[in-house]
């Protein structure tokens, strides 16, 4: 199958006198699954409906493989959409919602029936094919959505938060099932969503938005590792943030924190900066003193299974470390005064 | 205090602790309320129109059940008219209402059009006018020799009858009561939710093809809804087809079998059952159409159909539909004030001339009809808001066994044409006597004012159920862990919480019962009884009473103008009140 890229350039949206998107520039490969991942708010949505044609229009440019729809009706994109609310049209059976894009597109009605066969045994769901709207689970009319959207055979697909409206076992099954479909189908593929962990598990790459800005775009992994802000670095997981500067001093590197600490850090990274992120496993917890530890007093106490919690006060700060968890380990009460140790080689400077 | 006077529990058992359990149930005040509601509804509601009921199917001089009245209604040709030209007055007026409503829905729902508010405020405005009140204007404006004939003769040589006939029914029935179309179908246009029609875009559908497949069918539920509504009270409307003197038509002939033979003429009793039966058809029809239909898909955040702008030309087609149907709608109002303040008005386009003498006329010779009209209505008015208040709570908040049937049996209300319900309590309350009175019930003014009550309660029994809805059974039950008892919760937390919808649902009730015709010209029995309802229709018997006729009709115009203004007032100002609070 011809795989599809996508390509947005300084694209720029207002509702009106607000502005929702300004200046987006943005790279899809052919084939990719991309997510757009930030708060409500962030334009996220808003990037996603004027890709498939929907809300004000735009200025700048929206390139679909080579053609530039920016003013083109969401009728001519070939775009297919997956909507947050399904969209499923009640007043029709599953084959009827199904069939209807390729109806429009004069397909010949046995054609038709072949293809919409094919798409729902697709999702699973050729035994439906009969029944209405309502009568499906939240997860059953999902399929069919997606199955409706396939069909047409788009040559790209956007899903705008599709698992949202699912409870949280499904949600993360029917993320697999997206993920296996999208690699099956090899279709270009932008998942909208809020949720940091759909993102994480699902796309190749994301961008995170805010603001109608994207902060950065990467794989998963170098976002979260490698946060190019504080915006990115606190939306993607948990993060410590120190102010203070940084000090070269010779092949070592050291940050100095506004209240008096001191960390080693590698000099091999950024050090362009004023702040520096820890994340909560990257910090260890002793009772007894060590070397270049930081003393503090743990304030709360989370257990979360796998892991616990703690927030501990360190230097007028509030920190949170998290300590592995096993049958029969330790753990400290409030009130307990502590030792903390970052390993810092995972530090970065922002 | 020594002087308190309190029995003690050995006193007080009476006679009732002797009697078997059974015959005594133990029953609570909520329970007593409901029984009591039960059998009023059953005396006012079901009786009289089982009675027509049975009537209909008896012979009149034995008593013997048979059918043979219906023969005889089917085997004479009037009847047989009749019954064609009331269904295909209906039909057309359904179809003419649609032509009207469907452009407005359309352009007021899917397009930024700044005439939209207009159309929201002016496109109910024929509600409140009773029809038969612009019917007499209608022929004005609209008949033979009316304005636009007149003028249409003399530019053009050619006239259309408008008026004449069944076309005069259903020109003002579809002008009075496209606004049910109106409302439904805006409402359900608005409910669909904008990634219906978004993904059938994304899919490759547009225009006029989309809104066929997609946008209609989901409208379809309000639009049947309405469109039952219309056909419903077009086929059971009695004053607008007797004022323009179309008499071949069945609420008419009921009217006038029972008004001129008698109350023991089965004819009249038959064509109450044809209404009653279509009644219960439409509304059994457009039920099972809807069934399994709740399109209502605005999702959180959804915010309903996506308004798109017009062209420079499709604004100019947009006004112009607009200002035409509008220009169309307000005919009556328009013809009526002319006609109030006209000296004389005929065979010409506007009155000779301009006085105020039909407004002192009309009030000298109507004191009586508004005053009876303030005095029926009011009490109508507030048995409705108590018993509705009473219903709604039993029904939402007790598990009283048969709470249901309280419901269904005054909503069925809705299904009983008003001359139904006029002939049923003639026919059940002509022999009973009101005691001190000395007057069969029957002629006794305030049957009429209990007809009233009976035919508004539908409507209040709803404002009621949505008040109490907004209630949140938690401040009920905070109220009552903090040992109020079910009475005092009822009195001082759910009553002063409902007070807005409840005022809402009075006023309501109160502006519609006052311009009432069809079950009141039953039941009025003399002059001095009649609401202004009815002086308006004796007003416009005669050419020379028409001035003043149409004073008494702007007179009850503006009567349900203002109530339904105040009524919307109110229900805006609760609203925000609710607004606030819940931020809070």
């Amino acid at each position: 199958m011809d795989q599809t890229g996508i390509k947005i350039e300084d694209l720029h949206l207002s509702f009106g006198e607000t502005q929702v998107l300004r200046g987006v520039n943005l790279d899809i490969r052919p084939g990719e699954f991309f997510a757009f991942l930030g708060p409500s708010g962030s334009g996220k949505s808003t990037l996603l409906r004027a890709i498939a044609g929907f809300g004000p229009t735009p200025h700048g440019r929206i390139l679909i493989g080579d053609r530039d729809v920016v003013g083109l009706d969401p009728w001519k994109r070939n775009v297919g959409m997956v909507f947050q609310s399904y969209a499923l049209w009640p007043h029709m059976s599953v084959r009827d919602n199904v069939g209807f894009g390729l109806r429009e597109r004069r397909v010949p009605a046995k054609q038709i029936r072949d293809r919409v066969d094919a798409a729902l045994d697709l999702v699973g769901l050729a035994h439906l094919a009969d029944r209405m709207p309502n009568q499906l689970s939240g997860g059953q009319q999902q399929r069919i959505a997606l199955a409706r959207t396939v069909v047409v055979e788009p040559e790209v697909l956007l899903l705008d938060e599709p698992l949202s409206n699912l409870d949280a076992s499904l949600r993360v099954q029917m993320r697999r099932e997206l993920l296996h479909l999208q690699r099956k189908l090899g279709l270009t593929t932008i998942f909208v969503t809020h949720d940091q962990e759909e993102a994480n598990t699902t796309s190749d790459r994301m961008a995170v938005l805010d603001g109608g800005v994207i902060q950065q775009i990467g794989t998963p992994q170098e976002l979260y590792d490698r946060p190019a802000n504080l915006f990115v670095a606190n939306f993607l997981g948990t993060a410590n943030i120190f102010e203070g500067r940084v000090e070269i001093d010779g092949d070592v590197a050291r940050f100095h924190t506004k209240t008096g600490e001191v960390l080693t850090i590698p000099a091999s990274g950024n050090l362009d900066g004023s702040n520096v992120v820890l994340r909560p496993q990257n910090i260890s917890m002793t009772q007894a003193p060590e070397q270049d530890a930081l003393k503090g007093e743990v304030l709360h106490r989370e257990f979360l299974g796998s892991q616990i919690r703690y927030l501990v006060k360190v230097a007028g700060a509030e920190i949170v470390v998290d300590q592995s968890h096993s049958a029969g380990r330790d753990w400290f009460d409030p009130g307990a005064q502590v030792h903390l140790v970052a390993n810092t080689s995972s530090a970065v400077i922002l | 205090m020594p002087s308190m006077n309190r029995s003690t529990p050995g006193v007080s058992a009476g006679i009732a602790d002797r009697l078997p359990k059974w015959l005594v149930p133990n029953l609570s005040g909520l329970n007593m309320v409901a029984l009591f509601i039960a059998l009023l509804l059953i005396g006012l509601l079901l009786v009289p129109v089982a009675q027509v009921m049975i009537v209909a199917f008896q012979d009149p001089a034995t008593g013997a059940a048979t059918l043979q009245n219906f023969l005889d209604f089917f085997r004479t040709s009037l009847f047989r008219e009749s019954f064609w030209n009331s269904f295909y007055v209906s039909a057309m007026s359904v179809v003419v209402a649609t032509a009207i409503a469907l452009p407005l829905a359309y352009i007021t729902t899917r397009f930024h059009f700044a005439g939209s508010v207009l159309i929201q405020s002016l496109g109910f405005i024929p509600l409140i006018m009773p029809p038969f009140v612009g019917a007499v204007a209608m022929q004005l404006i609209f008949g033979r020799n009316g304005t636009v004939n007149l003028l249409l003769r003399d530019y053009l040589g050619f006239d259309i009858p408008f008026m004449e006939g069944l076309n005069g029914v259903i020109l003002v029935q579809s002008i009075h009561y496209f606004p049910f179309i109106l409302i439904n179908l805006s409402a359900s246009l608005r409910n669909i939710d904008r990634s219906m029609e978004e993904a059938a875009q994304n899919l490759g559908s547009h225009g006029m093809r989309l809104f066929r497949r997609i946008v209609f069918p989901l409208a379809m539920p309000g639009y049947i809804a309405g469109a039952a509504l219309v056909f419903i009270k077009v086929f059971d409307d009695l004053g607008t087809p007797l004022l323009l003197n179309v008499n071949n038509m069945l609420a008419p002939q009921a009217y006038l079998r029972i008004s001129s033979i008698g109350i023991s003429d089965p004819m009249g009793y038959v064509i109450s059952v044809i209404l009653v039966v279509f009644s219960v058809l439409s509304l059994w029809a457009s039920f099972l159409f809807m069934r399994g239909k709740d399109y209502a898909t605005v999702q959180k955040g959804g915010g309903g159909m996506a308004k798109r702008n017009l062209k420079p030309a499709e604004k100019m087609l947009a006004y112009g539909v607009v200002i035409f149907i509008l220009l169309l709608v307000l005919t009556p109002h328009i013809g009526l004030t002319l006609l109030s303040f006209g000296t004389i008005w005929s065979f010409a386009p506007l009155p000779d001339g301009y006085t105020l003498q039909n407004y002192v006329t009309m009030w000298e010779g109507s004191k009586s009809f508004i005053m009876n009209t303030l005095l029926y209505a009011g009490i109508a008015a507030t048995a409705d808001v108590i018993l509705g208040t009473a219903i709604a709570y039993i029904v939402l908040r007790t598990n009283i066994f048969g709470r249901k049937g309280l419901d269904y049996l005054a909503t069925a209300a809705l299904a009983v044409p008003g001359v139904v319900l006029g002939i049923g309590y003639l026919r059940t309350f002509h022999s009973v006597d009101v005691p001190f009175v000395g007057e069969p019930l029957a002629s006794w003014w305030v049957v009429i004012a209990l007809a009233l009550m009976i035919r508004r309660l539908p409507y209040a029994l709803r404002a009621c159920m949505a008040a109490l809805q907004q209630v949140s059974l938690a401040l009920e039950e905070a109220a009552e862990s903090l040992g109020a008892t079910k009475k005092r919760t009822i009195y001082k937390i759910v009553v002063p919480l409902m007070k807005g919808g409840l005022l809402a649902g009075f006023v309501t009730s109160f502006a519609t019962a006052a311009v009432e015709l069809s079950a009141t010209i039953m039941l009025v029995s003399s002059n001095q009884d009649a609401p202004l309802a009815y002086g308006i229709y004796l007003f416009m018997q005669t050419p020379s009473g028409r001035g003043a006729g149409a004073a008494l009709g702007v007179v009850a115009v503006l009567l349900v103008a203002a109530g339904t203004l105040a009524s919307q007032v109110i229900i805006e100002r609760d609203k925000k009140a609710k607004a606030s609070a819940d931020m809070h």
